[in-house]
């Protein structure tokens, strides 16, 4: 019930909190770069990509994560990145 | 063949000594013959936690050095036949045992036991690369808390980096009514950040507290939830399959009535 009530009011309860300081913790434990460094790569990408389309810079997410590698080397560190395009631009074709 | 299991954390004070000791004690309920290691050399407690602190003679760095029997540092409990405690020395240091000694040590207990569970302690310097070295396999413990995920992540990402694949995860005391009311993080929630695999959710549970003050493992108590959910984890070791013991505090309409009435449910 509690747990319902919560959820209509959109309360972030200090569990939220936990939660999402730690993803953030960790992203930066697990690939050992601080998160001014994922900045700096992120605007270095808009400015490129932005020469070409148009893209919707806040929904842009980039992350250092761990993904199987291809050559089946066991895990490895990946830069995924998630750029959504507004529309492209027409000296791009 | 036995096979060793790793209890580990780095962070201190999560419950690895109380959780080796439980379910090295369930285990041996079961009839497995069981040895446990205490490898925090200088700051031994397995001894006290399993009530058998006046009866070591000989310890883990006199056996690796040599200095004893295998058969003369192994101390047998006092309540189960197959149940054995490998002490740590607590005069010397970290330094005094090498992790291709423990891979020794684990090859020749292996020969006689059929679980040999080391107790890691806290960090992740040569203590940890001693607790590890030998290990088949690892069980990550972790409190619902902020520091102890954060360091549970490191620790499966060293464990793995060490040949030590597929660790599983131990969620200790977990208050069901803080995770209902959304302060503190439910097991779902920390599965989703650490993704690795669950063998285990214990209860906060003050029987804990009562047990280690008598030197019995908790286990041995066959009411008590934590005990319970000791009992569960031993059996998922073993490889049976066990639903998870519902936590979420929402009594059924019986288990009301029941303690209306001051039966004790659970």
């Amino acid at each position: 019930m509690l747990e319902m009530f919560n959820k209509l009011l959109r309360k972030r309860t200090s569990k939220d909190v936990a939660k999402e300081r730690l993803k953030l913790v960790l992203i930066h434990d697990r690939a050992n770069v601080s998160p001014e460094f994922l900045e700096m790569v992120k605007g270095e990408i808009i400015k490129v990509i932005r020469n070409y389309m148009e893209i919707d810079e806040d929904a842009l997410d980039i992350q250092l994560t761990k993904t199987v590698s291809e050559e089946g080397e066991g895990v490895v560190p990946a830069l995924i990145a998630n750029i959504p395009i507004k529309s492209v631009k027409s000296c791009g074709r | 063949m036995g096979e060793v299991i790793v209890i580990t954390s780095g962070k201190g004070g999560v419950g690895k000594t109380t959780t080796t000791a439980n379910l090295g004690t369930g285990l041996a309920i079961s009839g497995k013959k069981v040895v446990l290691v205490d490898t925090d050399i200088g700051l031994r407690n397995l001894d006290v936690v399993m009530g058998l602190e006046n009866r070591i003679v000989y310890d883990l760095v006199d056996l690796v050095e040599g200095a004893c029997r295998t058969k003369q540092a192994l101390i047998k409990d006092k309540r189960f036949d197959g149940l054995f405690l490998l002490p740590a020395a607590q005069t010397r240091d970290k330094n005094s045992v090498t992790p291709e000694q423990m891979v020794k040590l684990c090859d020749d207990l292996r020969e006689e036991f059929d679980y040999i569970l080391i107790d890691c302690p806290a960090g992740i310097e040569q203590g940890f690369k001693n607790a590890i070295a030998g290990a088949d396999r690892g069980l990550v413990l972790t409190t619902p808390e902020v520091s102890a995920v954060r360091d549970a992540d490191r620790i499966i990402g060293l464990l793995e980096a060490n040949e030590l694949k597929n660790p599983c995860l131990i969620i200790n005391r977990v208050r069901p009514d803080m995770v209902k009311k959304g302060d503190m993080m439910s097991i779902e929630d920390i599965i989703d950040i650490l993704a690795i695999d669950l063998i285990g959710v214990v209860p906060d549970d003050e029987n804990i507290i009562i047990s280690t003050n008598r030197g019995e493992p908790l286990v041995t108590d066959g009411k008590a939830m934590a005990g319970k959910a000791y009992l569960n984890i031993t059996r998922r070791i073993m490889g049976e399959e066990v639903p998870f013991i519902d936590l979420s505090g929402q009594d059924g309409f019986l288990s009301k009535v029941k303690k209306l009435f001051g039966f004790r449910t659970a």
